[in-house]
């Protein structure tokens, strides 16, 4: 047994998982308006979105709600992209808003590096994994993609509806993301589950919320060992072996980097696969267009990346500030809206509409700044590949009940049933 | 015409190496290349717009010669 003192083998302690930093009350319930009392958590946002955000934009551009201690939400492209720029005025220490502020002093590694940090650790960390997620390295788990694409779809054969989130989307970067960091290919069910724990369980009770974390960071504990017993040729060992400033990285960045490799790339991607399908399940001029056009999909896949982008980060104002006309205080959040940002009309012609033969499209689905997207070559990858599989394997289909579909909570926003008719 | 990348401004999106492969090219990190001395040919001016139009950064100058 290869012995790492950074991560003892010891059952670890009740309670440390137990989160430090400031709680606030949770309120939950139909919003009053949503100019000043905002909710991503409520089923009418979950529903559109979008009807919100162009409101929004129209009459309060930075909205705000009293509901998790306080935070702000910009809608126009400009303030975005202004705030995503501003490290200097907005933390990432948190990225995902709750009604738990971590301790100011996680800053600047914050509780996933790098997606949690701040300058100048930011610039450091990314480094590390920049060159494991460049266009050239995922192209690496191109064929694998494609192969397990098609084994996918050879698994629907024989029905007439299918479930295009649950039974296609959502497996394909579940399995990916496990290959390059090591996992089990089987384990992916729980990876699911981590996911909702962590994304979608925003109002519940604290404890509810330590526990499902606990589960998270002992599965990836786990895997920790068994890597340090057995390395390979995978992420994990990588970060195992990795240096920063002369020696090798804390046990809680670790894992903290492995949480946000695991998380990020699984409901991100899932929920762009979902949605694009989504839109060519219910508009059969795109489709049938794109089936005798394979060639115009990667700007049609932009296009989808901005329509119907699926991430939105979170941000904590650092001190005081007024900032475009509101006075912001210290500790509040920002909801950080890229799919508002996207459907600007100032940014964009035509914004509300889905053109997929846009040419310019200088769209901020991977966010903007210092913290682009670090998967978003892997995810470009994921969606191309799994749209030219699909199309090619069931170039016709259409949604079967409308109704039926249901789309996620919270900041990640995508599909999570999809029923469609084949053929 | 002749591009060039802003490094300063480059954050590795990606985009130009994708639309437009004969200008552009990836670091060891993901960030955006110019390849060899930046000039445009005539045929690729098209693919040299699109680049600088769909950075998200706005980090692609194209400088007219002369």
């Amino acid at each position: 047994m290869a012995v790492d003192d950074r991560f003892p083998r010891a059952p670890r302690e009740p309670g440390e998982d137990e989160e430090l930093g400031t709680r606030s009350e949770i309120i939950t319930g139909p919003v009053r308006d949503w100019a000043t009392d905002f909710s991503h958590l409520e089923p009418e946002w979950s529903a559109d979105p979008y009807l919100i955000q162009d409101d929004l934009r129209q009459r309060c551009p930075i909205a705000h709600t009293e509901r998790f201690g306080g935070a702000w939400l910009p809608t126009r492209y400009e303030d975005v992209a202004a705030i995503a720029y501003d490290t200097d005025r907005f933390s990432s220490r948190a990225i995902i808003l709750s009604n738990l502020r971590p301790p100011r002093d996680i800053a600047p590694i914050g509780g996933s590096p790098p997606i949690s940090s701040d300058p100048p650790f930011h610039h450091d960390a990314r480094k590390l994994l920049l060159a494991a997620f460049t266009k050239k390295e995922v192209a690496r788990q191109e064929q694998a993609t494609r192969a397990f694409c098609h084994s996918l779809i050879d698994s629907l054969a024989g029905r007439d509806v299918v479930d295009a989130a649950h039974d296609y989307a959502q497996h394909i970067p579940v399995r990916v993301i496990a290959n390059m960091l090591g996992f089990p290919p089987e384990d992916g069910p729980q990876f699911r589950e981590f996911v909702e724990d962590l994304l979608e369980g925003i109002n519940l009770p604290a404890e509810d919320r330590t526990a499902r974390v606990s589960r998270l960071f002992d599965y990836l504990l786990d895997q920790v060992h068994a890597h340090l017993d057995e390395p390979r040729d995978d992420l994990t060992t990588y970060l195992l072996n990795a240096e920063l400033y002369g020696q090798k990285l804390a046990p809680d960045v670790v894992t903290g980097a492995m949480a946000l490799l695991l998380i990020a790339g699984i409901d991100t991607s899932w929920s762009a696969i979902g949605a694009s399908l989504w839109h060519l399940a219910k508009t059969p001029a795109d489709r049938e267009r794109l089936v005798a056009e394979p060639g115009l999909l990667p700007t049609a896949m932009e296009e989808f990346l901005r329509a119907y982008a699926p991430v939105t980060m979170a941000r904590l104002v650092k001190d005081d500030i007024h900032w475009q006309g509101v006075d912001m205080k210290a500790e509040d959040w920002i909801l950080l809206s890229f799919p508002a940002a996207n459907r600007d009309p100032a940014q964009f012609d035509r914004a509300a509409e889905v053109v997929i033969d846009r040419e310019v499209n200088r769209h901020a689905a991977f966010g903007l700044g210092i913290h682009r997207c670090l998967g978003s070559h892997l995810a470009r990858m994921e969606l191309r590949i799994a749209l030219e599989v699909w199309l090619e394997r069931i170039p016709a289909f259409t949604l079967a009940d409308p109704g039926a579909v249901t789309w996620s909570a919270g900041q990640i926003r995508g599909p999570r049933t999809l029923p469609v008719r084949i053929g | 015409m002749k591009v060039q990348i802003n490094s300063g401004l480059c954050q590795g999106h990606g985009r130009c190496y994708d639309l437009a492969p004969g200008l552009f090219g990836a670091d060891d990190e993901g960030y955006g290349l110019v390849l060899g001395d930046g000039i445009v040919p005539q045929d690729a001016e098209h693919d040299a717009n699109l680049a600088a139009l769909n950075c998200p950064e706005q980090a692609i100058e194209l400088l007219e010669e002369g």
